[in-house]
C-alpha cells in the first residue's frame, strides 16, 4: 500500500532524538559558546567548549520554531549541569528566515554547515555534497571552512529522497535496499534519458514492459540521478576531499557511482552511534557555536 | 583574491539556469539591480568573515523561475543587463538549455 | 481540397480532416505503445465521419511529439507553427497562443497572418504540464474531470509548491492530512500551474488576443486560475485539444497549393 510505503521509506531516512555529552570538564574559566540549527525536519544544538564539541541533541522540529529552537538547546544541555546563562555567546542558524530568540547572532546555515563540514572532517575536506528530503546542496570550502562556492537545488526532486522514494515505491522494493539492490546489475546500463522523476517513471515502466529486471531499471534511474549530482558537484567546482552528507549518504548506489563519475572516492562519514565520534547531521550547529566563539573573541578585543 | 560565489537557479529536465553572485567581488553599488527589467536582484545582508556584508542576491519567489524570469534579456546572446552593469564583475549568468 | 492534419501527442493523436477551409470531421485515438497505429485509426475515424477515403485527400501534414512516426504524412509541421495558424484561424485577433498538453507546455507569439515569431517552451519538466493535475488529482484522490468543479468552490488557495509534480503531491498529501478543504487544495492545483505557465508567457510578452488551446484548455479550473493570474480572459475554442491538428490541416492546404503552383 502507498501509506505503508511512506511510512517505511520515514523510517529509513528517519534520525532518532537523542543527545550526547562528551568525557570532558569544563570550568567558568573556559569559553563556552552553543549554536543552535532549527532545519526543516530536525533542530540541533552544540555546546562547544573552547572550540571543542562538549555536548549535543538533535529534537524534531515542531511547528513552533523558536519552542524547537528552546528545546534542542535544553537537550544539548541535559547532564552538562551547564546552565542557559553559562553561554557566553550563542549563535542562531537554520532554513529560511527561522527564529532562535535566544541567539546574540543569526548567521545563514551554508556558511555555518560550511564551518562545521570542516570542524568534522577537517582542512581536507574541500567539497560537501549534501543531499536531503526535498533539496540538494553543494558547497565547495577553503581549508578553514570558509565557503567559497555554493548552490542549492529546490526546485526539482531528482536526486532527493522524495525523488528515491517515488522510485522505490514503483518498484517496489524497500528503501533500505535500493542502494544494494541499483548494484545487483551485471554490467551498468544506460542511465534514464529523463531526469525529471514524473517523466523517469513513465520511461521506466517502459523499460520494466521491454523486460528489463527491477534490478537494471534502478541501476539505471540511479545512475541518472548519480550524473545529476556530479553535474551540481561540478558545477561548483570538484576539489577533493568530497564528503557526501544527508540522507543519500546512506545510498551506496548513488554514492558509489558518483565516486565512479568523478574519479574520486568520497571520505566515510563518521558513525554517530559511536561514542566519541561527532555527528554529521550537527554540522550547522557545530559550525554556528565556532562562529559564537570567534565573535565573542572579536568582541571583546573591540 | 578571495571568491564567495552564490548560484541562484536550478538544473532540471530541461537545462540549467543560474544568475551568478560572488559577494566577495560585489560592492552593494546597486547598479545591477536598477538594471533588471524583472525587478529581480534585492540587497541582502550577508555574514563574512565575521562581518555583516551588503550584497546583492536573487529575490526568493524568483529562484525556481529563473528560466522564466531572466528569459526576456536573452541570456543566450550573453547580453544579461545585471551582467553588463557590474564594473567589479561579480555578476554572471549560466543559460544552458538542453 | 482536403487536408488532413494530425497531431502526435504524448497521450493521444488527434486528427482534423480539412474541406475547402473549414474542419469537416476530427477523429481520435490513444496513442499507447503505437502512436503510427493510433494515428491510422484517427484517420480512419475522421474519414469515415466526412464520408471520404484516403485517395480524396490531396496533403497530409503531422505534428505533435511523435510527428516523425506518422503514418501518410507528406511533410511535417512544428507544434509552434500549428498552434499560431491554428490560433488566428479560430479567433483572427490573436497573437498569443498558449498550448498546454499532457506533458509539454509552450506560448508562441504570432502576427495576424498566423505566422510565429517567437515561442518559449517547457518540455522535459513536469510541472507546467497536464501531468502535473492528473498527479495532484491522484493525490487527492479526486476523479480528474472533477478537480475543476471542486477548485471554483474554493475562495483562497493553499499554498503548494509549484516547481515540481513530485514536491507538490508530498504537499497535497501533508495538506490532507492537516485537513485543508479539498476545494481549496485543488484550487492550489491550479494556481500553482497557471503560475508558472503565466510566468513563462511573461517571457514573450502577453500580446492580446491570448488563445487556450491544448487538452488542458477543457479544464474550468485551470481556465479561471490563469485568467486570475494572467489578469485576462483567455479565448478557449470549442475544441481546444485538436488545434494542433486543425493547424496542421492548414498549412498542408496551404502546402498543397503551393505544390500545385
Amino acid at each position: 500500500m502507498k501509506e505503508q510505503g511512506t511510512v517505511k521509506a520515514a523510517e529509513f531516512w528517519r534520525w532518532q532524538e537523542y543527545h550526547r555529552v562528551m568525557p570532558k570538564k569544563w570550568t567558568s574559566k573556559d569559553l563556552i559558546t552553543a549554536g543552535v540549527d532549527v532545519g526543516s525536519v530536525g533542530s540541533k544544538a552544540a555546546i562547544m567548549v573552547n572550540g571543542e564539541a562538549y555536548s549535543w541533541g538533535i529534537t524534531r522540529t515542531g511547528s513552533n520554531s523558536p519552542e524547537s529552537a528552546a528545546k534542542a538547546l535544553s537537550y544539548a544541555l541535559e547532564g552538562t549541569e551547564l546552565k542557559a546563562s553559562d553561554l557566553k555567546y550563542i549563535v542562531g542558524t537554520g532554513y529560511g528566515r527561522v527564529n532562535v530568540p535566544m541567539a546574540n547572532k543569526a548567521i545563514t546555515e551554508i556558511a555555518c554547515h560550511a564551518k562545521g563540514a570542516n570542524y568534522i572532517w577537517g582542512p581536507r575536506v574541500r567539497t560537501v555534497l549534501d543531499v536531503g528530503g526535498q533539496d540538494i546542496k553543494a558547497i565547495r570550502i577553503d581549508e578553514t571552512g570558509r565557503v567559497v562556492s555554493f548552490l542549492m537545488n529546490d526546485k526539482c526532486a531528482a536526486g532527493t529522497g522524495r525523488g528515491m522514494e517515488v522510485f522505490a515505491d514503483l518498484l517496489q522494493i524497500p528503501i533500505e535496499d535500493i542502494g544494494e539492490i541499483s548494484l545487483k546489475v551485471e554490467k551498468e546500463p544506460e542511465p534514464v534519458s529523463c531526469t525529471c522523476v514524473a517523466f523517469a517513471k513513465t520511461e521506466a515502466m517502459g523499460l520494466l514492459r521491454k523486460g528489463w529486471t527491477k534490478e537494471k531499471v534502478l541501476a539505471a534511474y540511479t545512475r541518472a540521478m548519480a550524473v545529476r549530482m556530479a553535474n551540481l558537484i561540478n558545477r561548483v567546482g570538484l576539489e577533493k576531499e568530497l564528503v557526501v552528507t544527508g540522507g543519500q549518504s546512506k545510498n551506496i548506489g548513488i554514492v558509489s557511482r558518483i565516486e565512479v563519475i568523478l574519479g574520486v572516492k568520497c571520505l566515510p562519514m563518521p558513525n554517530w552511534r559511536d561514542e566519541g565520534n561527532l555527528d554529521p547531521m550537527v554540522a550547522g550547529a557545530f559550525g554556528a557555536a565556532l562562529f559564537a566563539k570567534a565573535l565573542y573573541e572579536k568582541a571583546q578585543k573591540a | 583574491m578571495k571568491v564567495l560565489i552564490t548560484h541562484y537557479g536550478y538544473i532540471d529536465g530541461s537545462g540549467e539556469y543560474y544568475i551568478v553572485i560572488d559577494s566577495d567581488r560585489c560592492s552593494g553599488c546597486g547598479k545591477c539591480i536598477q538594471k533588471c527589467p524583472e525587478k529581480a536582484l534585492i540587497l541582502e545582508t550577508e555574514f563574512i568573515d565575521l562581518e555583516d556584508k551588503i550584497v546583492v542576491a536573487v529575490a526568493e519567489e524568483y529562484r525556481k523561475k529563473i528560466k522564466y524570469t531572466c528569459a526576456a534579456c536573452k541570456p543566450e546572446r550573453g547580453s544579461t543587463p545585471c551582467v553588463l552593469a557590474c564594473e567589479a564583475k561579480a555578476v554572471k549568468c549560466i543559460w544552458n538549455p538542453r | 481540397m482536403i487536408t488532413v492534419g494530425m497531431d502526435l501527442g504524448t497521450q493521444r493523436v488527434k486528427t482534423v480532416v480539412l474541406k475547402d477551409g473549414a474542419v469537416a470531421s476530427r477523429g481520435q485515438a490513444l496513442s499507447g505503445f503505437d502512436p503510427t497505429k493510433a494515428a491510422e485509426q484517427a484517420v480512419d475515424e475522421a474519414l469515415k465521419v466526412a464520408n471520404l477515403k484516403l485517395s480524396d485527400v490531396a496533403y497530409f501534414a503531422a505534428t505533435g511529439s511523435a510527428m516523425d512516426m506518422a503514418p501518410y504524412a507528406n511533410s511535417t509541421v512544428s507544434m509552434m507553427g500549428a498552434d499560431a495558424k491554428a490560433g488566428v484561424y479560430l479567433f483572427p485577433k490573436a497573437r498569443t497562443i498558449i498550448d498546454v498538453g499532457a506533458e509539454e507546455a509552450r506560448a508562441v507569439k504570432c502576427g495576424d497572418k498566423g505566422i510565429m515569431v517567437d515561442f518559449v517552451v517547457n518540455e522535459r519538466c513536469a510541472a507546467g504540464a497536464g501531468v502535473f493535475i492528473e498527479a495532484m488529482a491522484r493525490a487527492l484522490e479526486v476523479k480528474l474531470e472533477d478537480m475543476g468543479p471542486l477548485a471554483l468552490k474554493a475562495e483562497r488557495a493553499s499554498p503548494i509548491n509549484a516547481s515540481c509534480v513530485i514536491f507538490g503531491e508530498s504537499d497535497v498529501v501533508s495538506l490532507i492530512h492537516r485537513q485543508e478543504p479539498k476545494p481549496e487544495i485543488a484550487r492550489a492545483v491550479f494556481d500553482a500551474m497557471a503560475d508558472r505557465i503565466s510566468s513563462m508567457v511573461h517571457r514573450l510578452g502577453v500580446n492580446p488576443d491570448v488563445v487556450l488551446i491544448g487538452g488542458v484548455a477543457k479544464d474550468e479550473g485551470f481556465v479561471a486560475s490563469l485568467n486570475r493570474k494572467l489578469g485576462l480572459t483567455v479565448s478557449i475554442p470549442e475544441y481546444p485539444d485538436y488545434a494542433g491538428a486543425l493547424g496542421a490541416a492548414l498549412t498542408a492546404a496551404t502546402r498543397a497549393k503551393g505544390a500545385q503552383k
